[in-house]
């Protein structure tokens, strides 16, 4: 039902306007005097939350999108420009990213929120099968959008996923090579993938609008199940539910604003650093956290094409619930069973995420089994039956009654603690790699924690590491001269800076005669690679091509664990990559342990994955002489090598962190004060 | 309606493969002196990796010598190689499950094997145990001389 729409303009410019166009009265009657059910929790405010994400998500895309590159050659390099280039560049990949992740952990907390409440029940089919598109399409927009950085994950999520459709009988061959536009995953599948995502999101915004629309027609659910009656049921929209909804997002911004500014990675993959291979598969492709329930679902099945018809399955039920559930007792607060096999579903849900991050071995496959079909029986079996046979407790006369019972805001603190549980399973089940390998020894950093700070003096003696010995191999190619002179660096001057670029030759031309020339370095230059091409480097190091430095240290990882990756989530440990990096450099053991057999031309490494590395030992005591006296040894040059590194692969990391403890302080007093603006709103109605 | 599909023709067809991706992938050349008995080595057609492998006499026999019917997905080792050239195998190096490249030269069978999930191939190609479904495909190929062949 609509709110009454007899609203009128004072001023005769707007009265001009509403005549012709009644946007105001619609605005109005939509969203000011709009009646909304008085007793509403705040599972309720995740749907304003999720308009905000929708908004925020467009806005950093667009912008996003005046400085991307979709082409396979040159879309790696260009994220890393926005996030080393752009003005503020880092912060806006940062909220894109983390933004995605955001959107999904709120539109999971909604869609529960639904199913607890039966919000999908008569008269709101349309609306929560409205919601499914949505969903969807979402599902679409995110895969589309990981690929575009095109790295490693990029390319491999997208050749499997693109795969699936091989399983379609007769065409399946010919959807997958229509879909790639080409041979394989390829420049053609990137370029439509970026004009497919930056479309879906408006796609996504009308559907939104059908499903408000849908929304007001029926009138919002609420958590007694009892449809609104006389005007002591509701409260008009403003300012009681905007200033609600206001608190609610503050909350989520603080939430969001943890991962933007201080862990930015936590959700993501290491291997997504490595710039995209197609000739090397990585040990465990994982997709995006959010995927990672029916993933599981998809490796359940032996068999190809059941396997991606229950994935698709697992979804497609949903828009089947209203039917499959047919109790007339709309809310699981009056319903005992329901209610508890709800808490097992969301439960399912989230030991099946845990799963689809495993290896499809051993006991994993079998839980992955009875998992899925627990999924199933919930839709197909279990509700269809509770419909029929559970006796539900008498619901109240009415939502103005059901406001005077007390009960207690324990819906905010378990909205919280879900939300929290359900990251760190994704964080530990993103760290999941397999492999009985010993983990580095836990290094003490510098630029750890919060308020973590580059050592200065550390990052210059590791530059000079970096010269004397490891780019003689490795290249830095996405640091340029001039960065050595940015706030949060090694801190050299310009004249500096200047010197050191021109102590190196860099090819230049053609010159007026079309010949390629050598000049002395400038600035603006980036540190040459060693060897002109991959077929060179290879051929130097015996087949093995020396990666570029540039990402090291994000680009690679360990499994913490559990219940490390608990506290990590608080404590703010992200130091896996600069951790393996010393422990690769300081790992070289003279010969491999009794029984272990080294390929030609491999040296054993304690901790490089497989134990045999085809670099030889890089360092030794007094290969370098430090001008600040430091000692000449294997672990000081480590450790600095790799502070430098760790600049190198994020040197906004300072400036990053120190807006960060900007905005948590106003965020943290912004939303004191909507609190207390809430309470204060609210102080009648309750 | 006749005109609803003749119009949609163009928008769906623009998806498939362009010319120029057609062209880069028309058919290479491979010398295969450089290949010693017992060692494999992978080029790029099509995108796509191609393991082409100088099988030793221990690896022909034991992938003849396994009993056609028990195989996942049976097919005879001659049916996967070119008369008179039987030391050559040449296969996608693509895993028919989910698409991972396996590894050459690895696990139980002399053949190969795939990180992602486990599956193992014989020294034919031939899917042995592990989810994927089928052989790894062998690409259209031929025999230019006793020394150098062309793919596609």
């Amino acid at each position: 039902m609509s709110g009454p729409s007899d609203y009128q303009p004072t001023h005769p410019a707007l009265k001009w306007i509403e005549r012709r166009l009644p946007i105001m009265g619609l605005v109005h009657s939509s969203f000011v005097a709009y009646p909304t059910p008085r007793n509403l929790n705040y599972w309720w405010t995740f749907g304003a939350i999720l308009s905000m994400m929708l908004g925020v998500q467009i806005l950093t895309g667009v912008i996003l999108a005046m400085h991307y590159t979709p082409n396979a050659d040159l879309a790696f390099r260009s994220v890393e420009s926005i996030v080393r280039d752009v003005n503020f560049g880092w912060l806006l990949r940062n909220v894109h990213a983390s933004g995605a992740s955001m959107f999904f952990l709120a539109v999971y907390v909604h869609m529960l929120r639904g199913l607890y409440y039966g919000s999908y029940k008569e008269p709101r089919e349309v609306l929560w099968i409205l919601g499914v598109i949505i969903y969807l399409l979402m599902m679409a927009t995110g895969f589309m959008g990981y690929v575009l950085p095109w790295g490693q994950m990029s390319f491999w999520g997208a050749t499997v996923i693109t795969n699936l459709f091989s399983a379609v009988p007769y065409v399946g061959d010919s959807i997958v090579t229509l879909l790639w536009g080409g041979y394989s995953v390829g420049n053609p599948t990137l370029n439509r993938f970026f004009s497919l995502h930056y479309l879906l999101p408006f796609v996504i915004a009308g559907v939104v609008v059908l499903h408000v629309w849908a929304l007001h027609v029926a009138g919002q659910n609420n958590p007694a199940g009892v449809e609104a009656k006389t005007e002591k049921d509701t409260v008009p929209f403003t300012p009681y539910a905007t200033i609600k909804d206001a608190f609610g997002v503050s909350c989520f911004m603080l939430f969001f604003a943890w991962f933007i500014f201080y862990m930015p990675n936590y959700l993501g993959d290491a291997d997504n650093y490595i710039p995209a291979n197609p000739g090397v598969t990585p040990a465990h492709i994982v997709p995006e956290w959010y995927y990672l329930p029916f993933y599981a679902i998809l490796r359940s099945i032996p068999n190809k094409l059941a396997g991606v018809i229950a994935m698709f399955s697992a979804i497609i039920v949903l828009a089947f619930l209203p039917w499959l559930d047919s109790a007339k007792t709309r809310s699981s607060k009056y319903r005992p069973l329901a209610k508890q096999f709800f808490w097992i579903f969301v439960i399912v849900c989230v030991l099946l995420g845990y799963l689809g991050a495993q290896p499809p071995e051993g006991i994993y496959v079998i839980a992955g089994r009875i998992l899925t079909f627990c999924y199933f029986a919930y839709f197909l079996i279990l509700l269809p039956l509770l419909s029929r046979i559970e006796t539900p407790r008498p619901v109240p006369n009415s939502i103005a009654d059901d406001v005077l019972a007390k009960y207690g805001s324990k819906s905010v603190s378990t909205v919280v603690a879900l939300m929290v549980a359900g990251t760190l399973l994704v964080g530990g089940a993103q760290n999941a790699r397999a492999e009985e390998q010993e983990a580095p020894p836990s290094q003490s950093w510098s630029f750890a924690g919060p308020f973590g700070k580059f050592d200065r003096g550390s990052m210059q003696r590791g530059l000079k590491v970096y010269k004397e010995v490891c780019s003689a191999c490795h290249a830095l190619s996405y640091i340029a001269f001039r960065n050595l002179a940015d706030d949060g660096g090694p801190g050299y001057s310009s004249a500096q800076v200047a010197a050191l670029a021109a102590e190196y030759k860099i090819k230049d031309g053609p010159n007026d005669q079309g010949d390629m020339f050598d000049r002395p370095g400038r600035p603006a230059d980036y540190f040459p690679s060693p060897f002109a091409n991959e077929q060179a480097a290879r051929a130097a190091n015996g087949g093995a091509l020396p990666p570029d430095l540039s990402l090291i240290t994000k680009a690679r990882s360990y499994e913490r664990g559990f219940p490390k990756f608990v506290f990590d989530f608080f404590s703010q440990f992200q130091e896996q990559g600069p951790n393996y990096v010393v422990g690769i450099l300081t790992g070289f053991e003279e010969a491999p342990p009794a029984g272990v057999t080294l390929p030609e031309g491999s040296y054993y490494n304690k901790y490089f994955p497989g134990h045999a590395i085809k670099m030889p030992k890089p360092l030794s005591d007094g290969q370098v002489t430090f001008d600040d006296g430091s000692p000449a040894t294997v672990a000081q040059y480590a450790k600095d090598v790799t502070t430098f590194l760790m600049w190198a692969a994020e040197p906004h990391m300072e400036a990053r962190k120190k807006l960060g403890m900007q905005v948590f302080i106003f965020l943290i007093l912004l939303t004191g004060l909507l609190y207390f603006t809430k309470k204060k709103v609210w102080a009648d109605a309750h | 309606m006749v005109g609803g599909v003749a119009t949609l023709w163009p928008f769906v067809s623009q998806m498939n493969p362009d010319a120029s991706t057609i062209a880069a992938g028309a058919p290479i050349e491979v010398d295969l002196t450089p290949i010693a008995e017992g060692q494999d080595i992978k080029v790029f057609w099509r995108g796509k990796p191609i393991y082409i492998s100088h099988r030793t006499k221990k690896q022909i026999d034991e992938a003849r010598s396994v009993p056609v019917a028990s195989l996942p997905d049976p097919q005879t080792d001659q049916a996967r190689v070119k008369d008179g050239h039987d030391q050559w195998l040449v296969v996608i190096g693509i895993c028919t499950h989910l698409g991972c490249i396996p590894i050459a030269h690895e696990g139980n069978y002399d053949g190969f094997f795939c990180p992602c999930h486990g599956s193992q191939y014989d020294s034919s190609g031939r899917i042995r145990q592990g989810p994927a479904p089928a052989n790894l495909t062998v690409p259209p190929y031929q025999f230019v001389s006793d020394s150098k062949i062309q793919i596609g």
